[in-house]
């Protein structure tokens, strides 16, 4: 791979981690919803999710031309070659932990896909425009939950305060950059993180304005551990994960 | 203040006479329409055992949701789980229609009222078991179902004939797993064989007791609920699933198993029926731990539900 190349792969590597291991984390709550009608629902955000994986591991394999498929970039990688953000790794918590994490990194996604598709890469370009749309979807559901949650009981309004507070700490990474990246902006293929940043910020601050609900105040800001460094967590959650396909190599399922 | 209403009539000897030649008849019974209380108890009774037992069943399936071996594979499972949450759904509504509402079947469930099917007391302990689920729990469920299509009351029925197309979707993918085990690596083989034995007797005790040991099944048969026996019904997926088996080289862990060739019929040893009737009153592998999860999720989920409600009641008022 040139340097070019070498850029998409990992770039391609961090959109489908994301999906991944959120769509992983999502699937935790399988049969354990609070109501019946929102286990419907996490599995569908949870099978969009993972969709979106398949496709953009796919096409980094397809880039990497070594022949490696979606299931060996999704179960045969380590922990340090991951390239997801740290805020999709965190453990589920409570509903307004999940709820809020899906929040966060949803709009995240809805304005990092928006601008995706209209990029030069035509097959990159064509998967953000597909998953945008349950993109879409996913801020609306997982807002409308803010909202209830936010301007609900006293209990709920605690709850999604302390998610808040836990969980904002990651929120700058999200939007990490390196010189690869840097490289594939230049020519039109990648987002400028630098652009949707802000978009990120008003979206959910006009959101919580609606209950009058405070944007967490603080505080220090988890930043520039993108290259491969991880939280504790993706080493327990790729162990579950990756343990058949690890357990019996060259297995075909 | 409707049922107090209905009930009132519910003892009427010229209601029910018309009642039961309309069902002689094929007639479907629908929820606004005069119906015998004990019809109602019935199938207040039967159909939320099938929700609760679309929901429960979630459970042995998402066991192995995060250790799917591929993403495929995942996904396929995922959609089932998800299909069967919307079976629960489904159900509850129809339930709903005779007049018993969902939070109150769900206190039954938690109260040990009601009963969900107890073949999802069984653990899943290999990923085989995923197909061996779909492949033969659906395929029991399936042949149930089609004869619960033709159901004397209307919203079971328009229920069933939903469901049961998502049930032969997740059969055919649980049956391609088990093709794809017997079809790999000797510890594969041994996964898919491992997961038959373990799960061959508690699909055919889906079916229930034997007729002559089912005392709902009389009743159930006489108001058109059920229109073919709990013995018949087991037969029924005996004759179709053995022959998928040994197709694939999975062995039936019955050593009296014969075909008959002038019934056309296969002949299998007797159930088990002390383990059946230990799992039916709560003595089984799992049942603790599926209720268990199942009161510990919706306790949780209590302040969820609660904050929800809190906020639309507000926002109604607006
Ligand atoms: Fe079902
Ligand atoms: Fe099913």
């Amino acid at each position: 791979m040139d340097k070019n190349q070498h850029a998409l792969f990992n770039y391609c590597l961090r959109l489908g981690d994301n999906s991944l291991i959120l769509g992983q984390r999502i699937t935790e709550w399988c049969s354990h919803a609070p109501i019946l009608e929102e286990d419907i629902a996490l599995a569908n955000l949870a099978l969009d999710l993972i969709g979106q994986a398949r496709e953009f591991l796919t096409y980094a394999g397809e880039i990497e031309k070594k022949g490696r498929a979606e299931d060996d970039l999704a179960f045969l990688r380590d922990a340090n070659e991951f390239r997801n953000a740290l805020l999709v790794e965190q453990p589920n918590g409570d509903f307004a932990h999940t709820i809020v994490r899906q929040y966060l990194f949803s709009v995240f996604n809805y304005h990092l896909l928006t601008e995706l598709g209209k990029g030069k890469d035509s097959t990159l370009a064509a998967i953000a425009v597909k998953s945008l749309k349950e993109c879409t979807y996913h801020v609306r559901h997982s807002g409308e939950w803010i909202l209830r949650m936010g301007d609900g009981t006293e209990e709920s309004k605690r709850r999604l305060f302390n998610a808040f507070e836990d969980l904002w700490m990651y929120t700058a990474e999200l939007f990490d950059t390196d010189e690869s990246d840097d490289l594939l902006v230049k020519k039109g293929i990648a987002v400028d993180m630098k652009t949707i940043h802000p978009l990120w910020l008003e979206t959910i601050k006009a959101h919580l304005d609606k209950i009058s609900f405070p944007l967490p105040s603080n505080h220090y800001l988890v930043q520039g551990i993108k290259k491969g460094k991880h939280s504790e967590h993706l080493g327990h959650i790729l162990a579950e994960m990756q343990f058949l396909p690890r357990a019996y190599p060259g297995t075909k399922w | 203040m409707e049922t107090l209403e209905k009930k009132s009539v519910a003892e009427d000897p010229i209601l029910e006479e018309a009642f039961m030649t309309r069902l002689l008849n094929g007639e479907k019974i629908e929820p606004k329409e005069w119906m015998p209380e004990n019809y109602r108890k019935q199938l207040t009774r039967m159909m939320s055992q099938h929700a609760h037992s679309e929901v429960i069943g979630m459970q042995p399936e998402a066991n192995w949701i995060t250790r799917a071996p591929s993403l495929l594979r995942k996904v396929i499972l995922l959609a089932k789980i998800q299909d069967e949450g919307g079976h629960g759904l489904y159900l509850y509504g129809s339930t709903e229609t005779l007049g018993t509402d969902r939070s109150e079947l769900i206190e039954q469930l938690h109260e040990g009222k009601a009963k969900y099917s107890s073949v999802f007391n069984y653990p899943t302990l290999n990923w085989a078991d995923i197909g061996a689920i779909g492949w033969l729990v659906d395929g029991a469920a399936i042949v149930n179902q089609t004869m619960l299509a033709k159901t004397s009351y209307g919203p079971y029925s328009r229920a069933m004939l939903r469901i049961c197309k998502e049930e032969g979707f997740h059969n055919r993918q649980g049956y391609d797993l088990m093709i794809a085990m017997m079809r790999g690596t000797k510890e594969q083989q041994e996964m898919a064989q491992d997961a038959m034995n373990r799960w061959w007797w508690p699909a055919l005790m889906m079916f229930g007791p034997h007729d002559k040991n089912s005392s709902n099944t009389i009743e159930l048969m006489k108001y058109r609920i059920k229109l073919e026996s709990n013995d018949d019904l087991r037969q029924q997926f005996i004759d179709r699933t053995i022959p998928q088996a040994e197709i694939i080289g999975l062995t039936i862990p019955d050593p009296n198993l014969k075909f008959n060739k002038e019934t056309g019929h296969y002949e299998t040893s007797d159930i088990n029926w002390d383990e059946f009737f230990n799992v039916i009153r709560g003595k089984g592998p799992c049942n603790k731990q599926r209720m268990h999860n199942h009161i510990q999720a919706h306790e949780e989920g209590k302040w969820v539900r609660e904050a929800a409600e809190a906020y639309a009641s507000k926002h109604k008022q607006l």
